[in-house]
């Protein structure tokens, strides 16, 4: 059936909506000229001066740092978390867990700054305090996207492991996990994909000393937009391309719903 | 001593009693029902015996040894579930497999039993496929043999046969009963449908509202229910308003209601003047034109309102002159339709008076 042409024009303006600003950062990435205004050459020159800029490097291995650790914290927490939900059904903790996700990011911020001051002192701010603001933001993210993953689920399944001989431990590795495992890996990186651009409540709880990429790349267009902040998102698409690819990868269906 | 002793077993859910005072023996080998309509607590029991709930007071013993306190993995009894509960993650051999792999066996026995247990349920063929890929009835099977593998003392089969079309589940039915002969494995079966039951138990504890309401063989169940509810649940039968007239040692002369006097066995609990049920099958009585001569004591006359013509038999409801609504059976073993009648037709039904019984309240 041939679909009408206006259907075709909508589809086309809403991913061009999507995808050209995309486009248009990658492609001038490789300009070779300082300014975001017209096509000059081809050059990896900003990618050189991107490697060579130590501000820039520290804070990309930070970034990474945090995601990584955040996201791996995050992902057993809220797995655990997720498990419990479906399980006991207890009232208070979806709450507790899944605030986080809902209030305002300048809200979480902004409290878990004045928490850190009053309960640590000015000093206590740094990666450690970071990471841990992502991991309560990340956290809900994981036991939201594990218990729907069990909320499809036959109940019988778990009853059949154990009454065929399995411990409840044996039931949640052979059985459990494996089935869960692919909500698992989508909140694990959906966990690392928030940690690793957020920049709200990293603004708020990194201090003076931390500086973070999206932080960084902040500094930086306040001046202006370089070319080498360009490079740079180039670069955190691609690593978010990767994690896509592995999840999809490790885990086929992560990627559809269900 | 019976394999499986069930003492006065109560299970509550708030007020509401699921399983009520309940006490029964499974033998070793046999094929057990449990029959009631939904809600009756048939599921609760099973799931007690499992060890998924514990019952509020009463003791469940196997083999003699009480299992209040043993997890559901500690007890050598294995269960079908209604979904089948197949681990969509493991293949066919690996899913009967688990509970071998669980009780710690060697690996070549593991695959020399899952290999036997796989021919024994005819998928020999579907050893590495995973569950998704098979068919409602082979599921079944897989699950049948996953339960099977490890030779439980007692299987619990929870509505096994409730996703399956018709014609599948009369052929399943057939296998059940050839497997578990094979096996020898005491089966403790769960259904809802009492022609299920009746074609597989050895015997069948009839439940309602979580109480026993009778137990015995299917036979028995059929031809000899104890109360109104029974007889209503089990097959159809033919059930009136009725008041014992007279209580003689060899027969009962009952007031049945749109009848009149009707002759029936005689039942130890009645007494003239006591109220209560004539119950008869509907192949128990016999449909003739209204010309024909009475040659049975219980004989009346009445008109065709309705029937059903089945195939092997047709149903006929005929209303009496009084006003009463009975059931009959006429098989339809004559070629063309030798014997048949049309709505309006006057005809009459009758039957023996040793046929039928008085049911109390």
């Amino acid at each position: 059936m041939r679909r009408a042409w206006w259907l075709w024009a909508g589809a086309i303006a809403v991913y061009a909506f999507l995808y050209v600003p995309l486009a248009v950062v990658v492609a001038f990435s490789f300009n070779d000229s300082r300014l975001n205004a017209e096509w000059v050459g081809f050059t990896l020159n900003w990618y050189k001066t991107l490697l060579a800029d130590e501000a820039m490097l520290q804070a990309a291995f930070n970034s990474l740092l945090i995601a990584v650790v955040a996201s791996a914290v995050a992902t057993v927490l809220g797995t655990m978390a997720g498990i419990a939900m479906h399980r006991w059904k207890p009232k208070l903790l979806p709450f507790m867990v899944l605030t986080p996700v809902a209030m305002p990011e300048i809200l979480l911020g902004v409290s878990l700054l004045v928490f850190f001051i009053t309960a640590f002192g000015q000093e206590s701010l740094s990666l450690l305090t970071v990471v841990l603001a992502h991991i309560t933001f990340c956290l809900g993210f994981v036991a939201i996207i594990v218990r729907s993953r069990l909320a499809g689920m036959d109940e019988s399944l778990f009853e059949a492991a154990r009454d065929l001989g399995a411990t409840p431990w044996q039931t949640f590795r052979l059985v459990t996990l494996p089935l869960i495992m692919p909500g698992i890996i989508a909140g694990a990186l959906m966990a690392f994909t928030l940690s690793i651009d957020d920049f709200v409540i990293t603004f708020f709880t990194s201090g003076v000393g931390v500086k973070t990429l999206p932080l960084q790349i902040y500094s930086m267009i306040k001046v202006a937009v370089t070319p080498e902040v360009n490079a740079v998102s180039t670069l955190l698409m691609l690593i978010t391309l990767a994690m896509i690819a592995i999840a999809s990868r490790l885990a086929p269906g992560v990627l559809k719903a269900h | 001593m019976a394999l499986l002793e069930i003492r006065n077993v109560t299970r509550r859910y708030g007020d509401l009693a699921a399983v009520c005072d309940v006490s029964l023996d499974v033998e070793q080998g046999e094929f057990f029902t449990l029959l009631g309509p939904s809600g009756c607590g048939k599921t609760t029991l099973l799931r007690m015996i499992a060890g998924f709930e514990a019952p509020d007071a009463g003791r469940i013993l196997l083999d003699g040894k009480d299992l209040a306190g043993t997890p559901p993995e500690q007890r050598p009894v294995h269960t079908v579930f209604q979904s089948y509960a197949l681990f969509p993650h493991m293949t066919v051999a690996q899913n009967i497999a688990f509970p071998l792999r669980m009780a710690g066996r060697p690996t070549e026995e593991i695959s020399r039993r899952v290999g036997e247990t796989l021919e024994l349920v005819h998928l020999g063929d579907k050893a590495h496929q995973y569950p998704h890929e098979l068919s409602g009835g082979q599921k079944q099977r897989v699950a049948l043999a996953r339960g099977l593998v490890n030779r439980p003392r007692l299987l619990l089969l929870d509505e096994p046969l409730g996703a399956l079309d018709a014609k599948l589940r009369e052929e399943m039915q057939l296998e059940l009963i050839k497997l578990q002969k094979e096996v020898g494995v005491t089966f403790v079966f769960v259904t809802h449908a009492q022609a299920e039951a009746l074609a597989l138990s050895h015997r069948i504890a009839v439940l309602r509202d979580g109480r026993v309401e009778q137990m015995d063989e299917p036979s028995r169940i059929y031809g000899f229910p104890k109360n109104r509810f029974v007889a209503d649940f089990i097959g159809s039968i033919n059930l009136l308003d009725a008041e014992v007239i007279e209580a003689a040692s060899g027969h009962l002369r009952l007031s049945v209601a749109g009848l009149g006097e009707v002759i029936a066995p005689h039942a130890a609990a009645a007494g003239a003047g006591l109220r209560g049920a004539f119950a008869i099958r509907p192949e128990q009585v016999r449909i003739s034109p209204h010309t024909e001569a009475p040659q049975l004591k219980n004989h009346f006359t009445g008109r065709v309102s309705s029937f059903l013509y089945i195939g092997d038999v047709t149903t006929y409801i005929v209303e009496t002159a009084g006003g009463a609504r009975i059931e009959a059976l006429l098989p339809n073993s004559a070629p063309g339709r030798a014997q048949f009648f049309e709505t309006g037709d006057a005809v009459a039904v009758s039957w023996r008076h040793d046929a039928g019984a008085w049911l109390g309240e």
